[in-house]
């Protein structure tokens, strides 16, 4: 047989890829599952959207975003063997994961503070379900960047920043369908 | 075979085939009541008869696990077992034990007692004294096995086996946990049926047939152990959360219809992946191996469970279908095919690869073999049909024009038949099966030297 697959050609470990692969068809049925209730009841969804603070989830893609620039730029400096410039970089990357959930917790809180509950409305148990799995991620991916920032190995650094892009990535798609959709 | 403590396996393989047939005569016994409801209804009443169907192939598949992990860890530990003294009282204890709830079910011993009376419920219905009994042998075994691979050679597979087999015993831990609310009972029950069947089995699987595939084709180590990790992946990503698709209606929250319905219908993957893993390594390996029965079952093991867990379980598993199909004989259609592909099938190709070796008859005759792999096959997957006939009816007669359980049940009698004549074959093939395992064939095929199977 041939040794060599096009597998052998993709960046970094082979599981992390099946592992992202998995996380968007899982965030994928998620958001589409959305969009088919939503067409059930578009005047509610919408209410409902009026609901979130658009601003803050606005700030929090940014926030994201440049967590996402910093731990590719780890990866970079790391192939350069500058590690300490690496690993300011991921922790960096890390602290802003951190921003993003005190930003998502205060969201969290004035929710439940207006007495807003996953059953409230088919929208806010997909809005639940979607954000706080998604949430769960970055804390996930917190933990990572600081392990890959610890054992710097630049393997390791690049498994820790695709693991990064998709949840990234995921936080792309979600921003604008439960957000911004009218 | 290279190690003295294989032999170990002989013992477990033929207790496994033993109940094997007692499912099977069981299953029969059940199939007529559902044509002849009347049917010792006296003396074994259906409830029972039917927990003697589903505990023996538990309890079989089970004793087929063990046998397969004290054959094939000693090979690739290359080391011999720990102790084959304690796999053999382990053994012991299972017999006893399940004999122990056959003879408590079948008279009604001690009702009520906490210790010794029957528990009730559905797979765990073991009594108390039994499930310690089930824990004690575990440990032992684990010990047993654990030690064997910590001091030898470990490979992606013994890990794999060993990850499958702690987690099947550390959930089983779960039965001694019985909430009197009935919604908290289902919800835990499921960490032990769903997590086994649907999580760690499946490990166990993707291992015994990533150890059978290198035996067979010849293929590298390094490329069966690299799908061996991504089937892995893809079963726990997939089958942890799918334990969902149970708590559509049972008390718990409604976010698990969605958490439920989206991750257990990525429960096809691993299954899909299984049957093209296995598929490739033919495809790609070089070695003509002898025993093309232990092959034929091991890829009709690949597709059956394809079929039978991976497609008619994602027939009804997103809330919106189960909603009407839930509990109905959609479900027996597809719990039949999925435990003969899966479970069923795997345990018959390591019993068929290892049987001969275990016992030392090379070169033998597999045509009776491979006849009863086509019979039992065959049968199940008709029966898969009609009962998925019968539950399409069922389904629309009681749950959409809400017409009354046992009128439905009289309308759909047909199916039910056809489901007896299904069963026969499979008893048929079973007894084929059984006769060309257990019974020698010394037939010489050919009459050069032959080369022995690995």
């Amino acid at each position: 047989m041939s040794d060599t697959s096009v597998f052998d050609e993709l960046p970094g470990d082979l599981m992390v890829w099946v592992l992202i692969v998995s996380e968007l068809l899982v965030f994928g049925a998620g958001l589409a599952a959305f969009l088919a209730v939503r067409i059930t009841d578009p005047a509610g969804f919408a209410t409902a959207q009026d609901a979130l603070y658009r601003t803050w989830a606005g700030v929090n893609t940014v926030v994201l975003i440049t967590s996402g620039a910093l731990a590719a730029f780890a990866l970079r400096q790391s192939e350069c063997a500058r590690r300490g410039m690496a690993r300011l970089a991921l922790l960096g990357a890390a602290l802003l994961g951190v921003v993003f959930l005190i930003i998502k917790s205060v969201e969290y809180a004035a929710k439940a503070g207006a007495g807003i509950a996953w059953d409230t409305h088919p929208f806010f148990t997909f809005y639940y379900l979607l954000t706080g799995f998604h949430a769960a991620h970055v804390v996930a991916g917190v933990v990572v960047l600081t392990l890959v920032a610890w054992q710097d190995a630049p393997r390791n650094i690049e498994a820790g920043a695709a693991f990064w892009h998709m949840v990234d990535l995921v936080w792309v798609l979600l921003f604008p369908v439960i957000y911004l959709l009218r | 075979m290279k190690y003295e403590t294989q032999k170990i396996a002989l013992a477990y393989f033929s207790v496994a085939l033993a109940l094997f047939l007692i499912q099977i005569i069981g299953g029969l016994l059940v199939g007529w009541v559902y044509v002849s409801p009347n049917f010792l209804s006296e003396l074994v009443p259906f409830s029972t008869l039917r927990m003697l169907h589903t505990n023996s192939l538990i309890v079989w598949l089970l004793l087929g696990f063990f046998g397969a992990a004290y054959f094939l860890i000693p090979e690739e530990a290359e080391r011999e077992i720990h102790s084959p003294k304690l796999a053999y009282l382990q053994l012991i204890i299972l017999v006893v034990g399940t004999l122990g709830v056959v003879v408590t079910y079948l008279f009604n011993l001690f009702e009520g007692h906490w210790l010794l009376g029957k528990e009730g419920r559905e797979f765990i219905e073991q009594p108390v004294w039994v499930k310690i009994g089930i824990v004690v042998a575990a440990l032992i075994f684990l010990y047993n096995v654990s030690m064997t691979v910590l001091q030898g050679r470990k490979t992606a597979i013994s890990n794999i086996l060993l990850l499958g087999l702690w987690g099947l015993a550390l959930l089983f831990l779960f039965a001694f946990y019985n909430p009197d609310n009935l919604a908290v009972d289902k919800q835990y029950w499921w960490y032990i049926v769903h997590l086994w069947v649907e999580g760690v089995w499946e490990l166990i699987m993707a291992s015994i047939l990533a150890y059978l595939m290198l035996k067979l084709t010849g293929v590298d180590r390094e490329v069966v152990e690299k799908w061996l990790y991504v089937i892995v992946a893809a079963a726990l990503f997939s089958g942890i959360l799918g334990t969902g698709h149970h708590y559509y209606w049972i008390g718990t929250p409604g976010y698990w219809q969605w958490i439920g319905s989206v991750f257990s219908s990525l429960e096809v993957i691993p299954f899909f992946a299984m049957m093209a893993f296995a598929f490739v390594m033919v495809w790609k390996g070089r070695r003509d191996h002898p025993n093309k029965a232990a092959l034929l079952w091991s890829l009709g093991c690949a597709t059956l469970a394809f079929f039978g867990a991976g497609v008619w379980g994602f027939l009804h598993t997103l809330h919106g279908v189960n909603y009407y199909t839930h509990g109905t004989q959609i479900t027996a259609a597809h719990g039949h095919l999925a435990f003969y592909g899966a479970y069923v099938c795997l345990n018959i190709a390591i019993f068929t690869y290892a049987l001969p070796i275990l016992r030392g008859r090379d070169p033998y005759n597999q045509v009776l073999n491979m006849a009863a792999f086509w019979l039992m096959s065959g049968g199940m997957v008709f029966m898969t049909f009609t009962l998925t006939f019968a539950g399409t009816v069922q389904t629309h007669m009681q749950r959409v024009l809400g017409e009354y359980y046992m009128n439905v049940q009289d309308q759909i009698a047909i199916f039910y038949w056809m489901r007896f004549g299904a069963g026969v074959v499979v008893f048929i093939g079973v007894v084929l099966l059984i006769y060309s395992l257990a019974v020698p064939r010394r037939e010489i095929i050919s009459a050069e030297p032959s080369v022995a199977a690995e």
